[in-house]
């Protein structure tokens, strides 16, 4: 379970806040601009906010007044980014593989199996990222992150780089990530329908400011993008 | 005519192993400094900045005098290297290394944050995502990933150390068998009557080894270049 409380000023921009995400898969939902991915990028540890606290199944991964800072590659915090990231120079079985590279684990053959089974990426698996498809890249990003055996997945927009085909095509293995991945997933997106079939719960964003917490009935409100 | 003397065969080996040492040594710290100038923000860094460029600003004699207060035998630096550990840099090839090292760092450093600056910072976040630490992230992407920029870097650095010549002559002398290079070389022939034979020799021997480094780099950073970019 993740409790977030947190400012942080960028620029102009004022950003406060607090809600929390339980079990399945809560989305993250407002226009571009309202700083969803800023709140992203906070969880992860890729930003450090200026005043509050974050925790993690009771552990604090930030915490200003107690002077904690867990950096991003202790957080154990899986994270989709929108333009996938792999990385070029490595096959796509090393990008894989680089989570468990870097955490020292052996190798879990068969998580990594079923993983791979579920994304349906095993043909790929010698191939560059850059000879991937669209849709084949953000598969290869979402097996890379869970590969880390994550506590939380946080996915920023995966589906906005891809064009309505692959969206479709994705759709099924993001279903199946929620129902079958056993771990809580952050779903950052402004598109509501998308959203509609993904989350069970929904945390809406707007100007910087937490502006509701709920279920799948928030996404009707007239002002999404 | 055209065989060399063993004076000449002298001049060319020693040149060539001053280069080496000088770009072999130079490497961890352009790696680090680049990095440093590349990534981080922080108070003096335009100051940092111009001392790493000074050696290829200031004229090389008087990088050379510097170089001789501070490492001399009396000087701070020279002098606690002699007391402590028994290395002596003044009048030996160590010397004629670190001078050569030190006109070659700039570009070094120059070739290698260029190459670091423009490696996708996001790729880096990803990778501490998963759990990298800092040192990690270097080695696995930013480093693989530079490794072009990193080459054509050592190439200028080796090219330099190879053609230094005036900190090395203000710092070591001109010494043959320990500190006279293929320039140093070139410019004693030219000052000895009969001496434009052997300096013409050095000459295309010059030309040669700086045209094989150039032809060498080419090819190794179109290598790293194509395993890495997945073409």
């Amino acid at each position: 379970m993740l409790a977030l409380d947190v400012e942080k000023r960028l620029g102009d921009f004022q950003l406060a806040a607090k809600f929390e995400v339980a079990g399945g898969a809560t989305a993250l939902f407002g226009p571009s601009g309202s700083g969803k991915t800023s709140i992203a990028n906070l969880i992860a540890g890729l930003l450090k906010p200026d005043r509050g606290r974050i925790e993690l199944d009771g552990t604090a991964l930030f915490d200003a007044a107690a002077r904690i800072n867990v950096p991003p590659h202790r957080r154990r915090i899986g994270y989709v980014f929108q333009e996938g990231r792999l990385f070029p120079h490595m096959s796509v079985r090393r990008n894989l593989d680089y989570g468990r590279w870097m955490s020292g684990h052996a190798r879990d053959a068969a998580e990594a199996g079923r993983i791979i089974d579920m994304l349906d990426i095993g043909h790929l698996l010698d191939r560059r990222p850059g000879k991937l498809s669209g849709g084949e890249r953000q598969r290869v990003a979402i097996g890379r992150a869970l590969l880390v055996k994550p506590r939380l997945l946080l996915l920023d927009e995966p589906l906005a780089s891809l064009d309505s085909g692959r969206k479709h095509d994705i759709l099924p293995y993001l279903l199946r990530l929620r129902d079958d991945a056993k771990v809580p997933m952050l779903y950052v997106s402004h598109d509501a329908p998308e959203i509609a079939r993904i989350a069970t719960a929904v945390v809406r964003v707007a100007d910087g400011q937490i502006a509701a917490q709920g279920g799948l009935d928030l996404l009707a409100a007239s002002d999404s993008a | 005519m055209l065989s060399l003397t063993p004076d000449e065969w002298t001049a060319i080996e020693l040149s060539l192993r001053i280069a080496v040492v000088a770009t072999v040594a130079a490497l961890p710290f352009g790696l680090a400094v680049a990095w440093v100038l590349a990534r981080k923000d922080f108070w003096g860094k335009a100051i940092v900045d111009g001392i790493v460029h000074l050696p290829l600003v200031l004229p090389p004699v008087v990088t050379g005098y510097l170089l001789l207060i501070w490492f001399g035998r009396k000087g701070p630096i020279g002098g606690f290297l002699d007391h402590t550990f028994g290395i002596v840099l003044s009048f030996r090839w160590t010397g004629a290394a670190l001078s050569c090292g030190v006109m070659g760092f700039p570009l070094l450093v120059r070739a290698v944050r260029l190459s670091i600056e423009a490696i996708d910072r996001r790729l880096e976040d990803a990778a501490s995502t998963l759990g990298a630490s800092g040192l990690w992230v270097f080695f696995t992407v930013t480093l693989p990933l530079a490794l072009p920029g990193v080459i054509a870097g050592m190439v200028l650095c080796f090219a330099k150390a190879l053609g230094e010549f005036g900190a090395t002559i203000t710092f070591v002398s001109n010494i043959p068998g320990e500190t006279q290079t293929i320039s140093a070389a070139i410019y004693t022939y030219t000052n000895v009557p009969g001496g434009d034979a052997a300096a013409g020799r050095l000459v295309l021997v010059a030309i040669a080894i700086a045209l094989a480094a150039l032809i060498a780099s080419e090819w190794f950073a179109r290598r790293a270049g194509l395993r890495f970019h997945g073409e």
